[in-house]
């Protein structure tokens, strides 16, 4: 698509890690290595999936970009000017321009403050509008996902996970950002009203041409909603593509697996199955060459001491393995 | 085939301050032998209450109010605590959603494990030891004299939730009911666990009561299907009868709204609205307020269940032409 040609962000060799202290003098005895070299443009106006397992550092990502994580090394560009490594303060203009959804709203709502007042704050913080143009606007912005305006009068346990989310939503869009992570934010919710909210931010990303970083572990889901797909394993990057490319023709061998163990809703259609064995390691001990190779079934003497290059076997299509 | 458990018309009621409010309303089904039954719903539409109320494991304000579960035969429902005690974790048993919550923390693993053949059999010590090791084995732990002696934080999701099957397996239960045994576990683990059931299941000859709301992990391994919406059953049918011709709306709009990774350009329908409450007063059939088909007589009164086919049961009025069974099923209202 013709819109989805200018990079809004430009991820590059990122790496996020945790240390892990230990001893009188606290010193650093390893690092968790959360994110391991990430390296992704993102276009203006796509949606752009991350799928992989718990504790691939898919959300840890989301939340480096936003500067919620500090970033260990590398570079993040966002409309081609630096913003990794900004100090809070430098930070603010852009966190207009970027916003976050997250799983589970009703966490992230204070339980004694009114909808309505809890939408208004960022009005408060970020714009000059009057109180009256302020209570204006939350009423527009809470029609615009589907709620009503006298919901703004409500408390957030007046209401159900998906009323919730909506919430989310409208106070992620209130200020108009041009980029929204969406960490896991279908994921919590049942089927019918999943289906609803993913109608509800696809139109949202039409009217406010929004790019959508959507982070999930449900492969279903983030094959409707993406233009492209970023498969993360351990930190790293395994393999990137366009939606359907990606699903009709998966290169990398955990892309693959991880692709034959979704449960399909088609009865007599049982697919063989690629097993893995064993689990996802520890990060904080990160295995040698190929993160992947303590499962793979592919895996030969070359995984295990050389780490497998990222590189361009398609037109938009990027894998890092060596059998491809 | 041998039938193992019947549930017939059960009513599972909760006191609150209020009001008494029912959360399983009538519902009535059977478990074979060597079956798998699975049910499908939404949160809130009394799934695992009803699976609580098999065990006999409902809080201290709920109750069953009407309605017989019989298992080989026995009455559960007027069973004494005791008497239900000799049952749990002996010829049914359960494992639950969450393993980390599930088992103890302070007790290791193989303590766990020998805990139920501590209360239902005479093996002695070195025996059980051997069983347990057996049962890790079976459910494909490798190293199990270590893992034996290792606590439930030392262990990853995916071994919890299989040591969590080891420990209902220990007295080789002929019911196995699972609460979302996988729900919190991702695909590739999700995918071991589920083998792991079906072949224990061919293996041991056991009913599996499965409950989940993945309608992909139901296709897979169900061999009939109940679909829960509010209290009541809606539909009940084959496998194949109810994913390639549902017949309520509700499983329909179900059916819609799962996002299918392999249909090139699939297109997802929402169910409109919500789950309505548990003590909101609906007139007439349940799910009419967000039913695309809903008919003047869906309003005011609750739908019976007609029968489609041999195996498939649909509780809707759409279906009212074809001959149906209303004298089994009346005790409804």
């Amino acid at each position: 698509m013709s819109l989805h040609t200018k990079p809004i962000l430009e991820v590059d060799q990122v790496k996020k890690y945790f240390p892990i202290k230990s001893g009188f003098l606290k010193r650093t005895v390893a690092n968790v290595q959360a994110v391991e070299n990430v390296s992704v443009d993102v276009m203006e106006g796509e949606t752009l999936g991350i799928v992989g397992e718990s504790g691939c550092g898919k959300s840890t990502f989301g939340r480096t970009i936003l500067g919620l994580e500090s970033l260990t090394d590398g570079s993040i560009k966002f409309r081609g000017e630096e913003i990794g490594g900004l100090s809070d303060r430098q930070l603010k203009k852009y966190k207009k321009e970027m916003q976050m959804i997250f799983q589970d709203p009703y966490a992230s709502l204070n339980p004694r403050r009114r909808i309505g007042d809890a939408l208004e704050e960022a009005f408060i913080i970020h714009t000059n509008l009057r109180k009256t143009e302020r209570k204006q606007r939350v009423k527009e912005l809470l029609v615009e996902v589907g709620l009503k305006e006298e919901h703004a009068e409500r408390y957030p346990h007046e209401f159900s996970g998906g009323q919730r989310q909506r919430i989310g939503i409208a106070r992620a869009v209130s200020l108009n950002p041009s980029l929204i992570v969406c960490d896991e934010a279908v994921s919590a919710l049942d089927v019918s009203v999943q289906a609803q909210i993913i109608q509800l931010l696809k139109e949202l990303q039409q009217s406010h041409q929004l790019t959508y970083l959507f982070i999930s572990h449900d492969l279903g889901v983030v094959k409707h909603i993406s233009d492209r797909v970023l498969v993360m394993y351990l930190g790293a990057t395994a393999e990137l593509a366009p939606a359907g490319q990606l699903f009709s023709n998966p290169l990398h061998p955990y892309t693959q697996a991880l692709l034959s163990a979704i449960p399909r809703p088609v009865v007599g259609r049982k697919k063989e199955r690629i097993r893995l064995k064993g689990e996802l390691p520890n990060a904080s001990n990160y295995p040698s060459g190929c993160p992947f190779h303590t499962r793979c079934p592919l895996a030969h003497e070359r995984c295990r001491q050389e780490k497998p290059v990222w590189r361009e076997v398609e037109k938009g299509h990027f894998v890092a393995c060596h059998e491809v | 085939m041998e039938t193992l458990l019947n549930v017939n018309n059960l009513v599972t009621s909760f006191r609150t301050a209020k009001e008494k409010i029912q959360a399983v309303r009538g519902v009535s089904f059977s478990v074979d032998k060597g079956e798998t039954l699975c049910i499908v719903g939404e949160s809130g539409c009394g799934k695992s209450i009803t699976t609580l109320s098999i065990m006999g494991l409902l809080p201290d304000n709920g109750e069953i109010s009407e309605g017989s579960i019989t298992f080989q035969g026995q009455e559960l429902t007027k069973k004494k605590e005791e008497e239900m005690r000799r049952h749990r974790g002996n010829d049914i048993s359960m494992i639950f959603q969450e393993p980390m919550t599930a088992l103890n923390p302070v007790f290791t693993v193989g303590y766990q494990i020998m805990e139920p053949l501590n209360l239902h059999t005479n093996l002695g010590k070195n025996e059980k030891r051997k069983r347990a090791v057996e049962l890790l084995n079976q459910v494909g732990l490798s190293n199990p004299e270590k893992t034996l002696k290792k606590y439930p934080h030392e262990l990853s999701g995916g071994m919890r939730q299989r040591v969590m099957i080891a420990i209902s397996l220990a007295c080789n239960p002929s019911l196995l009911i699972a609460d979302e045994p996988t729900t919190a576990l991702d695909v590739t683990i999700q995918a071991q666990i589920l083998d792991l059931i079906d072949d224990l299941k061919e293996k041991m000859g056991m009913g599996v009561l499965m409950v989940t709301h993945d309608m992909g992990v139901v296709a897979e391994v169900a061999d009939r299907v109940m679909v829960m919406y509010a209290g009541n059953v809606v539909e009940t049918g084959t496998v194949k009868e109810v994913f390639e011709n549902p017949s309520h709306p509700y499983t329909k709009g179900l059916l819609a709204s799962v996002p299918n990774v392999d249909e090139e350009d699939h297109s997802l329908e929402a169910i409109p609205g919500t789950l309505p409450n548990l003590n909101e007063k609906i007139a007439g059939c349940r799910f009419h307020p967000r039913c695309p088909y809903a008919m003047d007589k869906c309003r005011k009164e609750d739908p019976p269940h007609f029968r489609i086919t041999d195996q498939q049961q649909s509780k809707c009025w759409l279906h009212e032409e074809v001959p149906s069974h209303e004298s089994t099923h009346k005790a409804y209202s």
